[in-house]
C-alpha cells in the first residue's frame, strides 16, 4: 500500500491497543480480567461484542465508555489519547463522544420520555433551545413514541422505554453508541424491535455501535463480532454466528 | 445558568415527596423557633431596658464623691506614718461650672439631650401624715426629654411653675392627695409647700411611691445650693454607647459618669445571661436542622445512586452532580425558612393575642423584624447548604460504572 494510500485512510474512531485490566491491584486477591486485548472501531460500524458470562465483556465496554479507568495499556479516540485523562476531561469526551443504552433502560423515573431525551442538551448546555426541543420530538417520534412524549417511564412498558433510551443515547447525535445487552431485559418480539430500530438509526445517521449481546440471533445480525473469552478477544470478523 | 442543576434537583425532591414534605416541616419549625425566641427575648429585653430606662437616664454625671485623705506625719528614715480615716457622709454638692458643660455635653454626637437637676432626700408632709421622698428639682421640658415625663402623667397636667409639682400616684394615695391640693416639703432644716399639678406612673412601684419633681430653682433653694445642679442626666442616641461615653466622660473631666448599666448591674448581667441562653438554643437548633437536612440527603444520595450513575455516564460532571444534592439542601433549607417565618409570625401573634397581663393588656409587644426574619431565614438557607456538603460529595464522588450497576 503506498504512503499516498495509507494517509487517504480515515482514522478509526476508536483504538485500543494492549489494555490489561485487574482488580484489587496490590492485594493478594488481584484479578486480570482483561489480558491485553486490542483493537479498533471505525465510523459507522455495526459491531457485537459477545463472549460467556464472566468473560470480561461489560468491563471492556465500561473501559471502552470511559466509565473506568484500564490498569494498562493505549486508547484513543479520533486519535486523541485518553488513558491518564482526569475526570472532568473524561466527563467532557464521554459526553461529547458517545451515548448509552443499558440493559434495564435506565431513565430517570422522575423524568417523562420528552424529557429524559432533552436531559443530555440541557446538561451540555445548562437550557434546551427550541431547536433542541424540536429534535427530541423527533427522535421520539422516530423510535414510534410520538404519542407517548409525556410519558414517564414508569407509564412505558419494557420495549417502549429502551425506545426511549435508544432516541436519548442518539439525540446529540454522537459518533458511538455503546450499547450494553439492550435487548436482555425484553421479549423476542420486543427485542426484534429494539434491534429493527438500532439499525435503523445507524444507517440513518451513520453512528456507530458496539452492542454487548448474549442472544446469538442478534450478534448474527450486526456486520461484525468481536468474541471475547477470558478477557481476551479470540474472534474478531464479520457475523459467523448462525442465526437463530 | 444551573438550568440542568436546578432542574434535577427540584424533580429529585418532587420524587421524594413525603420525604421532602418532612424536612422542610422540620427545618421550619427549627426556623419558627429560632426566630419566634429571638423575637420574644427582643421583645422582652427591649421592654425591660424601656421599663427601666424609663424613669431614668442614660448617663448621670455627678460630683465626685468627698474622701478624706489620711493625714501623714513627715515621715522620718525608713518610718512611714498611715492614719486610719472614715469614711465622709456625702452631702448634696453642686457640680462645678454645670452650666458651661451642658452645651458641650449637647454638642456631642452621642448625645441626644442634657437635663441638670437637684436630687435630695426629704419628706412630704400633709396634715399628719409625712412621707419619705426623693425630692427631684428639674426644668420641665429638658427633663421630658429625659424620661418622656409627659406621657406618664395620669392625672392633671405636667406643670412646672414656681410653688407647684408632679407627684408619684402612690404617693398620692399614701398622703391623700389629688391635683390641685397642697402637700409641704422639708428637707433638712427647709421646708416649702407646692401645689400639686400632676400624678404620675413612672412604671416603678417604688419611685411612684417616693417621688416629687419640683422645679430646679425650688430645689435649689430647699437643698441650699442656690444656682447649683447636684448632677447632669444624659439621654444617649444609642443607650449601648452609655458605659463607653460614661468611661471616656469619666477620664476627660473631674465628674463621676454613672452608666444605666452600672446602675443597674444585675439586670444587665440578667439580660446578657438570657441572650447567652437564646444564642446557645438557637445554636442547638440549628444543629438539629442541619443534621436534619443532611440524614435526609444522606438516603436521598443512597436512593439516587442508580440516577446518578445514568447522569455520570450520559456526561454529568462531578460538579454538576456535587451542585444537584448543594440545590436540594438549598431549596429545603429556603423553602422551610419561608414556611417557618410564617409559623414564627403566627406564634407571635398567638402570643400577642392570647398571653396577657392581668389587665387585660398584652405581657409586651413583640414583632418579627423583616431584618430579623431575613437573618434567620439567610442563616438556615446556608445551613441547608452546609448539610447538603457531605452528601453531595459523596454523590460526586460515586463511581458511575459500579452505580449503575446496583
Amino acid at each position: 500500500m503506498s504512503a499516498l494510500a495509507v494517509a487517504a485512510l480515515p482514522a478509526p474512531l476508536i483504538e485500543l491497543d494492549g489494555i490489561r485490566k485487574s482488580y484489587n491491584v496490590g492485594l493478594p486477591n488481584e484479578a486480570e480480567v482483561l489480558h491485553g486485548l486490542s483493537f479498533s472501531l471505525g465510523r459507522g460500524e455495526f459491531a457485537a461484542l459477545i463472549g460467556p458470562s464472566g468473560s470480561g465483556k461489560s468491563t471492556l465496554l465500561n473501559i471502552v465508555g470511559l466509565l473506568e479507568r484500564m490498569t494498562a495499556g493505549s486508547y484513543r479516540i479520533e486519535g486523541d489519547e485518553v488513558n491518564g485523562l482526569d475526570d472532568a476531561a473524561l466527563t467532557l469526551r464521554r459526553r461529547s463522544t458517545l451515548g448509552f443504552v443499558f440493559q434495564f433502560h435506565h431513565l430517570l423515573p422522575a423524568f417523562s420520555a420528552l424529557e429524559n431525551v432533552t436531559l443530555p442538551a440541557l446538561m451540555r448546555e445548562g437550557r434546551i433551545t427550541p431547536a433542541q426541543h424540536e429534535r427530541a420530538r423527533a427522535v421520539l417520534a422516530a423510535v414510534g413514541l410520538g404519542d407517548a412524549m409525556g410519558k414517564r417511564p414508569g407509564e412505558l412498558s419494557g420495549g417502549m422505554q429502551q425506545r426511549v433510551a435508544i432516541a436519548r443515547a442518539l439525540v446529540l447525535e454522537p459518533p458511538l453508541v455503546l450499547a450494553d445487552e439492550p435487548t436482555g431485559n425484553l421479549d423476542t418480539a420486543s427485542s426484534d424491535e429494539v434491534f429493527a430500530l438500532m439499525r435503523r438509526m445507524h444507517a440513518e445517521l451513520n453512528t456507530s455501535f458496539l452492542l454487548v449481546t448474549h442472544d446469538p440471533r442478534l450478534a448474527a445480525r450486526c456486520d461484525r463480532v468481536l468474541e471475547l473469552v477470558d478477557g481476551r478477544i479470540v474472534q474478531d470478523g464479520a457475523s459467523a454466528v448462525p442465526a437463530a | 445558568m444551573l438550568g440542568f442543576e436546578s432542574r434535577v434537583a427540584t424533580r429529585f425532591l418532587r420524587e421524594g415527596r413525603m420525604q421532602t414534605v418532612l424536612i422542610i416541616v422540620g427545618v421550619a419549625a427549627g426556623v419558627a423557633v429560632v426566630a419566634y425566641i429571638s423575637a420574644l427575648i427582643t421583645g422582652l429585653q427591649r421592654n425591660t431596658i424601656e421599663k427601666t430606662l424609663g424613669a431614668q437616664a442614660h448617663l448621670t454625671l455627678s460630683p465626685r464623691d468627698e474622701v478624706v485623705l489620711a493625714a501623714r506625719a513627715a515621715a522620718s528614715a525608713g518610718t512611714s506614718e498611715l492614719v486610719q480615716t472614715q469614711p465622709r457622709a456625702q452631702r448634696p454638692r453642686s457640680i462645678g461650672n454645670w452650666q458651661l458643660l451642658v452645651p458641650l455635653l449637647e454638642a456631642m454626637p452621642q448625645v441626644a439631650a442634657v437635663s441638670p437637676m437637684v436630687s435630695a432626700a426629704g419628706l412630704a408632709v400633709r396634715g399628719e401624715a409625712s412621707k419619705a421622698i426623693a425630692l427631684v428639682g428639674v426644668d420641665l421640658d429638658r427633663y421630658d426629654r429625659i424620661v418622656s415625663l409627659r406621657s406618664k402623667v395620669v392625672d392633671g397636667t405636667a406643670r412646672l411653675g414656681p410653688g407647684e409639682g408632679i407627684i408619684g400616684r402612690d404617693l398620692a394615695d399614701d398622703l391623700g392627695v389629688r391635683v390641685g391640693d397642697r402637700v409641704g416639703i422639708v428637707t433638712g432644716g427647709v421646708s416649702d409647700s407646692l401645689r400639686v399639678t400632676a400624678l404620675v406612673d413612672l412604671g416603678v412601684r417604688e419611685l411612684n411611691r417616693r417621688t416629687v419633681i419640683v422645679p430646679l430653682r425650688t430645689a435649689q433653694s430647699l437643698v441650699g445650693l442656690p444656682g447649683g445642679a447636684t448632677g447632669l442626666d444624659l439621654s444617649l442616641v444609642d443607650i449601648w454607647s452609655a458605659q463607653t461615653l460614661a468611661d471616656d466622660l469619666a477620664a476627660r473631666w473631674p465628674y463621676k459618669a454613672e452608666s444605666w448599666q452600672q446602675a443597674n448591674a444585675q439586670l444587665v448581667a440578667a439580660l446578657n445571661a438570657q441572650s447567652v441562653s437564646t444564642a446557645l438554643i438557637r445554636g442547638v437548633v440549628l444543629i438539629v436542622v442541619v443534621l436534619g437536612i443532611a440524614s435526609v440527603l444522606v438516603v436521598s444520595v443512597v436512593q439516587k445512586q442508580r440516577e446518578i450513575g445514568i447522569l455520570r455516564a450520559m456526561g454529568a460532571t462531578q460538579g454538576q452532580v456535587l451542585r444537584i444534592f448543594l440545590l436540594q439542601g438549598a431549596i429545603v433549607g429556603a423553602l422551610g425558612s419561608a414556611l417557618g417565618v410564617l409559623l414564627a409570625v403566627a406564634l407571635i401573634w398567638a402570643f400577642t393575642h392570647f398571653v396577657r397581663g392581668s389587665d387585660g393588656l398584652p405581657l409586651f409587644n413583640i414583632t418579627l423584624a423583616p431584618a430579623l426574619a431575613l437573618r434567620v431565614a439567610a442563616i438556615a438557607t446556608v445551613c441547608g447548604v452546609l448539610a447538603a456538603v457531605a452528601p453531595a460529595r459523596r454523590a460526586a464522588r460515586l463511581d458511575p460504572a459500579q452505580a449503575i450497576r446496583l
